[in-house]
């Protein structure tokens, strides 16, 4: 290991290590800060918390408001919501936590200069859809950073976090992180009573529709890259319907979200001949659902798959009916300002294509799936519920902590609790955060240490991209091309390949099956092994390596969870072709499994799904 | 990978850094501009179409001054009883209502009226 022993590392003690500073992070450092006023707070980012995260680039609407100060809705209305959205399976009892407490926090953003557009004559927030509330949020992010950065006592941007460090005196507690700096390459070691997890979820784990140079331009931030579920699943914390992953409708190749021209614009969708054709699949789909296709809101896998069998049956594209919205000004304001407040991309691929949507309606197409437990999903941590309405085998410590003593999450991390997105990820951190600070001054004086042989363990694994390219590359006579080591980006396209193929991507039109999971699982067993021999020639490519390494975990997890659910819950968003129906007899429960380190085996359980909103 | 999220873009202080859509879907001649003004308050878009056409958007992007808001160590302490209910920072105040919800839970995977 002569090649980097001079590699300096730092070591930073703290009470609670905040792992992520996106929106889950921002709140989870807030809100430890609020009730821990003599606790050392530490935010640790990959990248800048001032633009981190899936709200980097702004948002113009925040999607979750209950508005319970003018009785617009109550928690148990948005509970009911997401469970019927999510095909029957929701923790409701997460779902109900953070729909209580979400108002107080959009309140505070207002408070704090974020510009919330009102409607002229109620005063109220301007509704976009009886959920979401429109904003002017280009700042959205900034503004929020801003309270975190003030309460945390210290936030360390552009260090990756690539491992958790278990305790050495307790097993099964965890005891902090490590990490590397992703510009100085100096390796960090975090030592914490109480760790949150608050990564991003996976997006770029299949293989997206653009794969030259727009390969970034995807629904979801190419940084979210899965640290959400892997930094749980290597210590071996249980998660919850990981096969739950989604698939959006988004404008073409810009990947604009279409909720503000559905809601607020009222434009509608039309087949390729101009056709209406959600309601020609009615009877077909509830032949595979039952009356799931009676329910209101239609659930959103279910508008998905009409528009997936519209384009089998040969009359695609599918198109947005924007024109006559387009004719009012301000419509027209507002279509565009939605994309330049959070999808600037689309915007560029309507201008490049000279697509006015006010004399030319656009074309939509479905995405890749991703996993991301913050959005209309349930992917992620099984986490303990809250006290008060949690039932009893939901709850095992304290609100929000894993099944790993110490570990708590928020955002995309915790499973379960669908249709959270920025605002709910916001209120989550918060909720994880105080409930952190309260296990911490229950702990009193038993605290977790870090062991030196675990963390000096990691530093040599986590380096070795850099070494496996500094001895390989005296391979290399000519060209590019190694003999003993693969690059981030050809794990990653191999990685999305398998997913595609093998586990119901675009290629393969979201069908699989147990045959073509069980290929899949060994290809991704070879990928494992070909990890070990990532090359890595700078700090960034290092930094490429272990998002891989985090991608590849959380697409065996997937994987696992899609073989173990036999029914096709989620039409729309894939289908198992051996069980091509809803089966709630069997399957009206929560997957659960757990990760052995040392075998590499999963282990899967069911789990009840409680209904305690009626 | 670019997510085109601009955000490079809206804070280099040259305004030195210009876009291009991705060359796999995106024909040449267009271009999407901003100029961020964080003392103004506002943001201010120029889309460029490829065929010449051109339209002009500008939003606000902040209601207070920047730097301005209040610490959670500025507040005044919790009170010991309130680290053990359910209610956050600032609630139930925040909500804008008088208490937090409560649930009245049903026996789990019973059916209720």
């Amino acid at each position: 290991m002569g090649l980097f022993t001079n590699r300096k590392t730092h070591f930073v003690d703290s009470d609670v290590l905040i792992i992520g500073g996106g929106m889950a992070g921002c709140g989870a450092t807030y809100e430890s800060r609020y009730w821990g006023r003599d606790l050392k707070i530490v935010c640790v980012e990959k990248a800048n918390i001032e633009r981190s995260g899936a709200v980097a680039q702004g948002l113009y609407a925040i999607n979750t408001y209950m508005g319970m100060q003018w009785d617009e809705n109550k928690p148990e209305d948005h509970v009911r919501y997401a469970r019927n959205d999510l095909m029957g399976l929701v923790r409701e009892d997460l779902g109900y936590d953070i729909a209580r407490h979400v108002d107080s926090c959009v309140h505070k953003f207002e408070e704090w200069g974020l510009p919330m557009m009102k409607d002229p004559e109620t005063g109220r927030y301007q509704r976009e859809g009886k959920w979401q509330i429109m904003i002017h949020g280009e700042s959205y992010k900034p503004i929020v950073a801003e309270a975190a950065t003030k309460a945390a006592s210290e936030i360390y941007n552009r260090i990756m976090i690539t491992h958790l460090l278990m305790d050495k005196t307790k097993a099964n507690r965890v005891s902090g992180a490590v990490g590397f700096n992703v510009r100085t390459g100096d390796f960090y070691v975090f030592q914490a009573k109480a760790v949150i997890i608050c990564a991003g979820g996976a997006s770029h784990i299949y293989k997206p529709r653009s794969v030259g140079e727009g390969m970034g331009r995807t629904w979801y931030a190419p940084w979210s890259t899965g640290s959400a579920y892997a930094l749980p699943i290597l210590v071996g914390a249980k998660m919850t319907q990981m096969e739950n992953r989604i698939v959006l409708a988004r404008f073409k190749d810009g990947y604009g979200p279409v909720g503000a021209y559905f809601l607020h614009l009222k434009t509608y969708t039309e087949n390729g001949n101009g056709e209406e054709y959600e309601s020609k699949w009615y009877d077909h789909t509830k032949a595979l659902v039952g009356d799931y296709i009676d329910r209101q809101p239609v659930p959103t896998c279910l508008r998905n798959h009409a528009f997936l069998e519209e384009l089998k049956a040969g009359r695609g594209p599918i198109r947005m009916v924007t024109k006559e919205a387009f004719q009012d000004p301000h419509k027209e304001t507002v279509g565009w300002e939605n994309f330049l407040g959070m999808t600037i991309g689309q915007a560029v691929v309507w201008a490049s294509q000279n697509i006015d949507p006010k004399h030319t309606n656009p074309e939509l197409t479905t995405s890749e799936p991703y996993v991301m437990g913050s959005h209309a999903t349930c992917s992620g941590a099984w986490a303990s519920g809250p006290e008060d309405c949690a039932p009893d085998d939901y709850q095992w410590g304290y609100n929000r902590m894993m099944t790993v003593d110490g570990l708590f999450g928020a955002g995309d991390t915790i499973g379960g609790a669908a249709h959270k997105f920025s605002s709910g990820s916001f209120t989550e951190g918060r909720i994880a955060a105080k409930a952190a600070v309260n296990y911490i001054k229950d702990l009193g004086k038993d605290n977790p240490k870090v062991s030196e042989e675990e963390y000096e363990n990691l530093k040599k694994e986590i380096f070795k991209p850099m070494e496996n390219y500094e001895i390989g590359r005296n391979e290399i006579t000519a060209g590019t091309v190694s003999p003993s080591y693969l690059l981030p980006m050809h794990g990653l396209q191999r990685l999305e390949k398998i997913m595609d193929e093998y586990v119901g991507g675009i290629g393969a039109n979201y069908i699989t099956n147990e045959p073509l999971l069980t290929r899949g699982l060994e290809l991704l067993d070879m990928l494992k092994e070909d990890l070990d021999k990532l090359g890595a020639e700078d700090f960034h490519q290092l930094q490429r390596a272990w998002e891989l390494h985090h991608r590849v975990i959380a697409s065996e997890s997937v994987t696992h969870h899609t073989m173990f659910r036999q029914e096709t819950r989620w039409p729309g968003y894939y289908y198992r072709g051996d069980h091509p129906k809803l089966d709630d007899t069997d399957w009206h429960c929560f997957t659960l499994s757990k990760y052995d380190r040392e075998s590499g085996e999963w282990e899967m359980e069911k789990a009840p799904v409680h209904h305690i909103i009626d | 990978m670019c997510w085109e999220c601009y955000s490079c873009v809206k804070a280099c202080p040259q305004n030195a850094i210009d876009v291009r859509g991705y060359a796999d879907f995106a024909p040449l001649g267009h271009s999407v501009r901003v100029l961020r003004e964080e003392e103004k308050g506002t943001v201010s878009w120029k889309v460029k179409f490829r065929n010449g056409e051109e339209k002009n958007f500008v939003s606000p992007i902040r209601t207070t001054k920047w730097g301005s808001i209040k610490s959670a160590s500025d507040y005044e302490e919790p009170a010991k009883s309130a680290f053990k209910n359910q209610e956050l920072a600032h609630e139930p105040e925040a909500l804008n209502i008088p208490k937090l919800p409560d649930l009245v839970v049903k026996t789990p995977d019973q059916e209720t009226t």
